[in-house]
């Protein structure tokens, strides 16, 4: 397993936004995070990259590197760097803080940005890029970090068919490649279309597996509602044990 | 040309003074530079005024004694700049409102132990500076702070720079990401302290932000712009010193408005993003 979750619980201030989940994600697979605004999902790839503390719970994950992309990232867009620049910090695990920037990584550069469909945009300034070449800038960098367990936050939103597409290849390589990948999504149509497991979650897990068994209209429906029926600020946690029922 | 070159050659003072303020020009402006990167540029406005009762109590205990007021002052700042970063992290008080905070309480105290012993002179002295009366130890002090900003700033470049441009990825990928910000402040409080020294407190924050925000106007590169805001500052202090030489000014604030000077001129007319070339663009494809 590239991914074990047992009984966790993540939140804000003891609120839980990712209520007692227990999962299993096999090495190599590809899932999808679905679920209504609010159910949890960019809470639990924060708590998968350390980011939050889990409240109870355990995760543990055998992947040795991990990368993630945020949904709102926090890049500086104004700051004076190339695109060049900016994409080899992906090989911060090989160069780290003091090691060469050598000819290979410098290939290695310019082989990510092709794969992104931005051959020679290597000296340009990450200034002057639209929001959807600023995203495939992001791709490229997370190709450099060659990570074993990929989160990727809503990697598609406000994006055009044909960049997200092509940024959709990217990830079935990652697939293809052996790599676990786990990405939050909200077109349903792709999901059912490209990925081949999803996790719905509605602060719980509504369900997890082959996607054409998860998205049912039944799940759907169970996971809207539960979500809207969540207290929010009920006092003590008194969920009812689904399993052990 | 004597008028440019007289004062340096005939006066061992305008020499010593002239030897500081490039110190403080090579050390303080990288500092300013990544300031204004990260969007900090009042924070050093605000660390400015947090080393004042540090220098204070160096003062009271041991009179105006280089070595009693900079390790005050070194303290001083340090205290602030942990406790503002201690309560940004573990409070829901931001790290503006956290810093504002301690800087205000550490500026009252300040202001209120120089009055207690000293006179307004003693004041002065300490918000002014006395880049025109600096003796060995004092040269020694500003030479050796510029070397050791240096040195760090070349160890902890490129963590520094990620930090600055994707703050979230550094820590995604390392544990530079807490160091590096502290090491960082550390480096601001070091070279306001050396500026006070010669510029005073009010005025050393001066020679570390304005040459940076000079050179955003002619570089768009970050080494370019570490580069050019070095030079600017130079140029501000030969500037100052002989306004100051010639013209009978106080020579602190005589460098840092030859600084702004060289602000506005680049504000105005620099080839980056200045008001000359958003006014005026080039035909585009034209590059």
């Amino acid at each position: 397993m590239a991914l074990k979750l047992r009984d966790l619980t993540l939140g804000y201030d003891r609120h839980p936004a990712v209520h007692h989940l227990n999962l299993d994600l096999r090495e190599g697979s590809l899932t999808a995070v679905v679920g209504p605004n609010g159910a949890g999902k960019s809470t639990l790839l924060k708590g998968l990259i350390g980011e939050i503390s889990p409240l109870e719970g355990r995760i543990d994950r055998s992947a040795r590197r991990l990368a993630y992309l945020p949904q709102l990232s926090e890049v500086d867009r104004s700051f004076p760097v190339s695109v060049g620049a900016f994409v080899a910090m992906g090989l911060w695990h090989s160069a780290g803080a003091f090691g060469r920037i050598t000819g290979t990584a410098a290939a290695k550069v310019a082989e990510a940005l092709a794969a992104v469909g931005l051959t020679g945009f290597d000296r340009r300034p990450i200034s002057a890029l639209s929001g959807g070449q600023m995203q495939r800038v992001m791709f490229a960098r997370l190709l450099l970090q060659d990570a074993d367990l990929i989160l990727l936050d809503e990697p598609f939103t406000a994006l055009d068919t044909r960049t997200a597409g092509e940024l959709l290849q990217v990830v079935k390589r990652w697939h293809g490649e052996g790599r676990t990948v786990l990405a939050v999504l909200h077109d349903l149509d792709a999901v059912r279309n490209h990925f081949p497991d999803t996790l719905l979650l509605a602060r719980e897990k509504v369900a997890h597996g082959p996607t054409a068994q998860v998205l049912t209209a039944e799940n759907l429906f169970r996971a809207r509602q539960q979500s809207e029926a969540f207290v929010e600020t009920a006092p003590v946690c008194d969920r009812v044990e689904l399993g052990a029922a | 040309m004597s008028w440019l070159i007289d004062p340096f050659t005939d006066f061992v003072f305008m020499q010593r003074a002239l030897l500081g303020c490039l110190a403080i020009s090579l050390g303080a402006t990288p500092v300013g530079v990544f300031l204004m990167l990260r969007r900090m540029s009042l924070t050093g406005d605000a660390m400015a005024h947090a080393i004042l009762p540090g220098a204070a109590v160096g003062y009271l205990v041991a009179g105006l004694n280089l070595g009693a007021m900079t390790i005050g002052g070194v303290v001083a700042g340090l205290i602030v700049a942990v406790l503002t970063g201690a309560v940004a992290r573990f409070t829901t008080l931001r790290e503006d409102a956290s810093l504002a905070a301690f800087y205000l309480i550490s500026l009252a105290l300040g202001v209120l132990l120089v009055s207690l012993k000293g006179s307004n002179v003693d004041l002065m002295h300490v918000l002014f500076g006395t880049v025109l009366a600096l003796d060995n130890a004092a040269l020694i002090l500003l030479c050796a702070i510029t070397t050791v900003t240096l040195a760090t700033l070349a160890l902890i470049f490129r963590p520094l720079v990620l930090e600055c441009a994707d703050p979230r990825f550094l820590a995604s990928v390392s544990r530079w990401s807490g160091p590096v910000h502290f090491i960082f402040l550390a480096l601001v409080v070091l070279n306001l302290v050396a500026g006070f020294q010669a510029l005073g407190t009010l005025m050393a924050v001066g020679i570390m932000i304005l040459p940076a925000a000079t050179a955003r106007f002619w570089a768009s590169s970050i080494s370019g712009m570490l580069i050019v805001a070095a030079v600017a500052a130079s140029i501000a202090s030969v500037i100052g010193l002989l306004m100051s030489y010639h013209a009978g000014l106080p020579s602190g604030p005589a460098i840092i408005l030859a600084a702004g000077c060289l602000y506005l001129l680049s504000l105005g007319f620099g080839p980056v993003g200045s008001l000359f070339t958003r006014a005026f663009p080039r035909p585009h494809l034209d590059a």
